[in-house]
């Protein structure tokens, strides 16, 4: 589903990753460990372009996202991402949050097939073969159903009674899981999750990592950077080991946690384990 | 003292001087609001220009564009810019145009320029993240920012905006260098046309003073109207 291929960062002269070739298929599961500075954040930002890569390709659903042709703001709707801080609107309540994307995104459709309408209308003048209409959904039914949809997965999660509410008044683990269903609002296809819980106090991790399990349960794709050993362990299909900008070591999770080969993995495992 | 209020009530009410004042007082008001209107759009987009990621040629002449205006307008004193702009550019560019309207311009682009600071200031305060996120749905950089960033923005920045429309409105004064009526001019004129200058100019202290302070209380109702967010409801 994702191909990153060659993909490169440097800023400066530190190379924060160093060609790196890897392929996420669908529905897997992947998590993404190491120590701190081994470019895995950066990794997975690179693969929704949030940071440009230096050189090399990233493919999703056979666009190169890296390439500056191509509208990246189409394809990151498929991509949802959960970030460490959470980055809620602040400015706007919970339900806002979740549907302002699903709302802007519906109506400028409208306006583009509005657009194509009005161009045929006038290029079906000259056409023997008429276009069709294109249907034009109403701006009212648009906003109605992005709401009611966000209610759903406020109210899938717990806190729908929080829907008028702004971001501050929120505990981190409220907020996580409100950023998580917001990805979830756009139906992506990935989910990107950047160490979604270490952000958080000890008893709030528990809620948030119970959600990003059924959200994989449901089958869907994932890349998740995490410290959470235990959680990479049990979700994971397919864990990777960053360090210094590569992949040196991956594997299903049983594989790597229990049989690690590369003296630096072995390491890092004792460390934290 | 009594003699010099006689003096000032006979033209203040009975030669009409009052109509001159409200006049006046009109095409002040008009030339901040519509200049503070103008200057937080200018600001806002040369803001913009500013804080985009400098990636390609365009960007960054814009942004050269952005600085040179920003260069020009704060470089220089807004006399020198009303002087230039209505009696050298607007007919050197054969541009028939009421004073007032080009001071309403000309304080515009002076108040863009301060603006775009401000701004600027606001749109980095407001935490990176944001923008990421909204980006990350899927928004396009311009209405990540009109729907997310620049709302923040514009709340942090409160004060300092209001500060600003004070500044405008107090600026204005200087308007009658270009012919326009405004409150100084008028109280002027009332003024000079008897000599006896202690009652109109202290009124016009007052009414500029009156003035701001209705700003005063307006940006810090506006202040608390926002302040809700962070509150809760």
């Amino acid at each position: 589903m994702i191909e990153v291929v060659n993909l490169k960062k440097v800023y400066g002269k530190l190379t924060v990753l160093d060609n790196i070739c890897e392929t996420i298929n669908e529905g897997e599961k992947v998590a993404v460990i190491g120590p701190s500075g081994s470019g895995k954040s950066t990794f997975l930002r690179c693969l929704n372009c949030l940071e440009d890569p230096t050189s090399g390709s990233i493919f999703f659903e056979g666009k190169d996202l890296a390439d500056i042709r191509v509208d990246i703001n189409l394809s990151r709707r498929h991509i949802g991402m959960v970030f460490q801080q959470f980055n809620l609107f602040n400015n706007k309540t919970v339900l806002q949050n979740v549907s302002l994307a699903p709302i802007l995104v519906a109506k400028q459709n409208r306006r583009i097939a509005l657009r194509k309408n009005i161009a045929n209308g006038f290029f079906n003048l000259f056409r023997k073969k008429k276009a069709a209409k294109l249907p034009l959904q109403d701006k009212k039914a648009i906003k109605e159903e992005a709401t009611k949809n966000a209610m759903r997965l406020l109210e899938r999660i717990g806190l729908a009674d929080k829907a008028g509410c702004y971001p501050s008044t929120l505990s981190g683990g409220q907020k996580q899981r409100i950023a998580i269903v917001r990805a979830l609002a756009m139906n992506p296809k990935v989910m990107l999750f950047d160490e979604p819980t270490s952000a958080l106090d000890p008893e709030m991790v528990g809620e948030v990592l119970d959600l990003i399990k059924q959200v994989a349960d449901e089958g869907m794709t994932m890349v998740i950077v995490t410290h959470e050993m235990g959680f990479a362990r049990e979700v994971a299909d397919r864990v990777m080991f960053m360090d210094k900008g590569q992949i040196i070591e991956q594997g299903p999770p049983a594989e790597l946690f229990g049989n690690p080969k590369h003296p630096r993995l072995v390491e890092f495992l004792s460390k934290v384990l | 003292m009594q003699q010099k209020w006689d003096v000032f009530y006979e033209k203040f009410i009975t030669y009409d001087g009052w109509v001159t004042v409200v006049d006046g007082l009109k095409a002040t008001l008009q030339i901040a609001v519509l200049g503070l209107l103008i200057g937080i759009v200018l600001g806002t987009l040369i803001a913009a220009v500013k804080v985009m990621p400098k990636t390609n040629i365009v960007t960054k002449i814009f942004s050269v564009i952005c600085d040179i205006y920003v260069g020009f307008f704060r470089g220089t004193p807004i006399v020198v810019q009303l002087l230039i702009g209505y009696f050298v550019l607007f007919p050197a560019l054969d541009v028939q145009i009421e004073a007032i309207n080009a001071a309403i311009v000309i304080f515009g682009m002076n108040s863009g320029a301060y603006i775009s600071e401000i701004m600027r200031s606001g749109i980095q305060s407001v935490d990176g993240g944001q923008l990421e996120a909204a980006r990350a749905v899927g928004l396009s950089f311009s209405v990540s920012m009109i729907k997310v960033v620049i709302p923040q923005a514009i709340k942090n920045i409160l004060p300092t905006l209001g500060n600003e429309f004070i500044v405008l409105i107090k600026e204005t004064s200087v308007a009658s260098f270009i012919t326009v009526v405004d409150l100084t001019k008028a109280f002027k004129d009332i003024g000079s046309s008897n000599y006896e200058y202690i009652i109109p100019y202290l009124m016009l202290a007052a009414i500029y003073l009156v003035l701001v302070m209705i700003i005063t209380l307006g940006v810090k109702l506006l202040e608390r109207r926002l302040a809700r967010v962070d509150r809760g409801r």
